[in-house]
């Protein structure tokens, strides 16, 4: 019960020795506060400015072919430079909580580069999700957010010729759940999502009056001139709306296989919309504590945790070695700003594929020569890395290995390591 | 590869005769020849079916593989694009071959090849990576996070081996809710300096009172080296004097990619060393030809008549080979009037092939109207989970139904022995 260790490693990207010597000392209520309102400014993350881009380079249409390629060069390079600078970024936030939630976020409203192409318009949601005040204030934002109106063809949908994407998933993945409305209220919410277009140069959405469908709506059993604020706000008013958002964090932060029980729900629902006290309530639960070793990894976790763990910076290494760790990454089927679908990154024992073994190995190998790594034992490989210990299975075959560099490439490849 | 492994590839293949097999019996030991002859023997994987599924990423122009060269609006909506009626290689009176693709031609003559007409899904969607998402997953109404051949692996408790990539990166249409096909590198297995598979192997025992998710992951290990293992008794060669005949593995293509003639290669290595994998999938990338199309796209279809035609040819030669089924689909077809640039923009509906000694060739369903076109895109005539369902059915003999969802049980005639 109260594992503070436990605590960390959900609620952060996973803590540094250090911090999991202080968090011992100081209680596991003073580290739920700590984490959740940290005080003052975080002085880690200015290590770590967000890039400055400039304008979109599709922002003045290049017109031939030749314009195009060298467009589309610059917006690989700035997809490469923002994925490497977000990774940076979550490694050395002080505000461990509120950088994960912000994952735990871009994962919810899972929207991807592959299909956007734009850098300035993922960086922009990524900062709209990090300057929302709750979850209303957010969902109001994002269904505006140019990013996510565009992934989900919200430009197209007009109401000459509806497109109910975005209604779909507005509906079904970011805010009540599957089920919880009809195909006719669909279509309806398509109608009111109508009229916005994506301006790439301002990184914004621009409403068009003229393609707004503005007649009368019948959603969820309201009737009304729903628009894109009105129909966001009806569904935050939904009592799916809170319940869904609190699974959706349980999920995450607590277990992807058993579903949320019902008492933490509630008490998760009490504090709807303000995400972080939501999370308080779970981590204050007995249902949380009670699931330890039952998620898995994602591979962003894996690999920001062991670099805050062993003090690398993928923002400071040369950028052929940082493109080493983000090509393994993407291996390992997990890129920030690229989720596979709008549903998001997958959860639970996918990640353990024979695939993923082979790259995590290697990526494992590669950490390993990158840290300052004396003298290792297989006890202080634990305590670096943050671990209760070993089982028989991996210390009989760390306690072999002389090489410190091995030693730390079978501890982040251990079992023990993957999951939490 | 060295003398060993390839004595046991050649013995497990049936390519060796009794001689190279009296020779191997003192190379390998009789202990490790008889396991190899007891795996064989019982092995009732030799006969069970094989499913090779071959992605064409980018979106391949249909029009222009299986061409409606008697249809004068083919020729109105692309003029700079299209190909004259004398050159096309004909199938039909009213459809026929891109002139690259006469190995294709071949396997139609044979009644090898079955051409599935206008294959396409509900709500057509212009993203590739969406509509791969869709096509993978088997999933075009609601996004799911398996794909159609994973939740089969899901469904039937599958082995590790039982669905094999060659490519770096599982592609989604492998991955299960609780298992997922193996991704084998193709250079075989690399470990970091240091690490031995040994270690390797000791850290993928599972202890009794870990949680199950932490057991999962040492268990990812074991498949790991249990896969690496199968492969590499079909393994690649490694340029001896005498790997220079059609086992020769081809070099890879540009970019770092495996090239499709040398993930074949590997299928038919593993299939005739009779491997106990069932699905394998290979792809074939850059068909996204927006501007300049024809020069690219014929040098990509050649590719792959080229690759396929000689794999599915070799298969022919063995009753394990005879077993394998090929299927070649994209994510959506190329709209049907050309663009500006002498290319064509994303579409939708396209066909899809079908080969291999079980196939009844010919051709299924329906050619969609170039004079009904829904903004200028083809209609799909069918939904691809109608051909899932049929390879669900009569490929993996599977319940189509448990894996498939929405497919309508009307199961396409192309395999007649079911």
């Amino acid at each position: 019960m109260n594992d503070v260790a436990l605590l960390l490693r959900r609620a952060g990207f996973g803590p540094t020795a250090a911090e999991l010597a202080a968090a011992k000392q100081a209680g596991y209520a003073t580290t739920l506060s700590a984490l959740l309102s940290p005080p003052g400014p975080d002085i880690g993350s200015t290590t770590a400015p967000v890039p400055r881009l400039g304008l979109d380079s599709y922002a003045n249409q290049p017109k031939n072919d030749k314009q195009k390629i060298a467009a589309n060069q610059k917006r690989d390079a700035q997809t490469w430079q923002i994925t490497r600078w977000w990774l940076d970024r979550m490694a050395v936030a002080g505000h461990q909580a509120l950088e994960k939630l912000l994952f735990f976020w871009h994962g919810h409203w899972a929207t991807s580069i592959d299909k956007v192409r734009s850098p300035q318009l993922m960086l922009r949601q990524l900062q709209t999700l990090r300057d929302s005040r709750d979850f209303a204030d957010m969902a109001r934002r994002m269904a505006v957010d140019p990013a996510l109106v565009y992934w989900l063809d919200g430009q197209a949908n007009t109401k000459e010729s509806p497109n109910e994407n975005l209604a779909r998933e507005l509906m079904e993945l970011f805010m009540l759940g599957i089920g919880q409305y009809s195909e006719k209220d669909v279509k309806e919410a398509g109608r009111a999502l109508t009229g916005w277009r994506v301006s790439v140069g301002s990184e914004r959405c621009v409403f068009e009056p003229k393609n707004h469908d503005a007649g009368q709506k019948t959603i969820l059993g309201v009737t009304d001139t729903f628009d894109t604020r009105g129909l966001v706000d009806l569904l935050l008013r939904r009592e799916s709306c809170p319940q869904f958002i609190a699974a959706r964090l349980w999920y995450r932060y607590a277990s992807s296989t058993e579903p949320i029980p019902k008492a933490t729900s509630e008490r998760m629902v009490a504090a709807f919309p303000a995400p972080a006290a939501m999370l308080r309530a779970l981590f204050e639960d007995e249902a949380f504590a009670a699931g330890a070793g039952a998620l898995v990894k994602q591979p962003v976790e894996w690999l920001v945790g062991a670099m805050r763990q062993l003090g690398i910076r993928v923002g400071g290494l040369p950028d052929e070695t940082a493109t080493v760790i983000l090509d393994g990454l993407k291996s390992l089927g997990q890129l920030p700003f690229a989720p596979p679908s709008v549903g998001g990154w997958a959860a639970g024992t996918v990640w353990l594929t024979s695939a993923a073994a082979q790259v995590r190995l290697g990526l494992a190998g590669t950490l390993a020569t990158l840290a300052n790594t004396d003298k290792l034992t297989p006890e202080s490989v634990a305590y670096l890395l943050c671990l209760d210990g070993w089982s028989n299975r991996t210390y009989a075959v760390l306690r072999d290995v002389r090489d410190p560099r091995h030693l730390l490439t079978l501890g982040l490849a251990s079992p023990e390591y993957l999951v939490t | 590869m060295d003398a060993l492994t390839r004595r046991r590839f050649l013995i497990a293949s049936g390519v060796a005769g009794g001689g190279a097999l009296a020779a191997g019996a003192g190379v390998l030991g009789l202990a490790e020849l008889l396991k190899l002859a007891t795996r064989d023997d019982s092995g009732d994987h030799r006969k069970r079916n094989k499913l090779v599924l071959v992605t064409l990423y980018g979106g391949n122009d249909g029009l222009n593989t299986v061409i409606p060269y008697a249809d004068s609006a083919y020729y109105s909506a692309r003029p700079e694009l299209a190909y004259a009626p004398e050159s096309v290689l004909r199938l039909d009176d009213a459809l026929g071959l891109n002139p690259r693709l006469p190995g294709f031609k071949r396997l139609w003559d044979a009644k090898r090849l079955a051409v599935v007409l206008g294959v396409g899904y509900p709500r057509p969607d212009r993203s590739h990576f969406r509509s791969m998402d869709i096509w993978q997953t088997g999933s075009p109404l609601t996004p799911v996070h398996t794909g159609w051949i994973g939740r089969w692996l899901d469904g039937t408790k599958a082995p590790p081996e039982s669905a094999v990539s060659f490519e770096p990166v599982l592609p989604p249409l492998l991955a299960g809710e609780s298992r997922s096909g193996a991704c084998v590198s193709i250079g075989g297995l690399t470990l970091p300096d240091g690490i031995s598979t040994e270690m390797v192997a000791a850290l993928g025992r599972p202890e009794q009172d870990e949680p199950l998710a932490q057991a999962r992951a040492a268990t990812s290990y074991a498949d790991m080296l249990q896969v690496e293992r199968l492969v590499r008794q079909a393994g690649p060669a490694e340029g001896t004097a005498d790997d220079a005949d059609h086992l020769e593995l081809p070099a890879t293509g540009t970019g770092g990619a495996v090239s499709l003639a040398a993930q074949l290669s590997l299928v038919a290595r593993c299939v005739e060393a009779g491997v106990p994998t069932q699905v394998y999938s290979v792809s074939l990338g850059g068909f996204d030809t927006h501007a300049q199309e024809r020069v690219g796209h014929e040098s990509l279809l050649k590719q792959l008549d080229q690759a396929l035609t000689g794999f599915v040819d070799r298969m022919t030669t063995t009753e394990t080979g005879r077993r394998v089924t090929v299927v070649v689909y994209s994510e959506f077809g190329r709209r049907v009037r050309a663009n500006a640039s002498d290319g064509t923009d994303h579409g939708t509906a396209g066909p899809v092939l079908v080969m291999g000694s079980r196939v009844a060739g010919g051709m299924y369903g329906e050619q969609p109207s170039l004079g009904d076109l829904d903004d200028g895109d083809l209609k799909a005539t069918m939904d691809f989970r109608q051909l899932y369902g049929t390879l669900v059915e009569s490929v993996l003999r599977a319940d189509p139904a448990r894996y498939i969802d929405g497919y309508q049980g009307v199961r396409l005639p192309i395999f007649p022995d079911d």
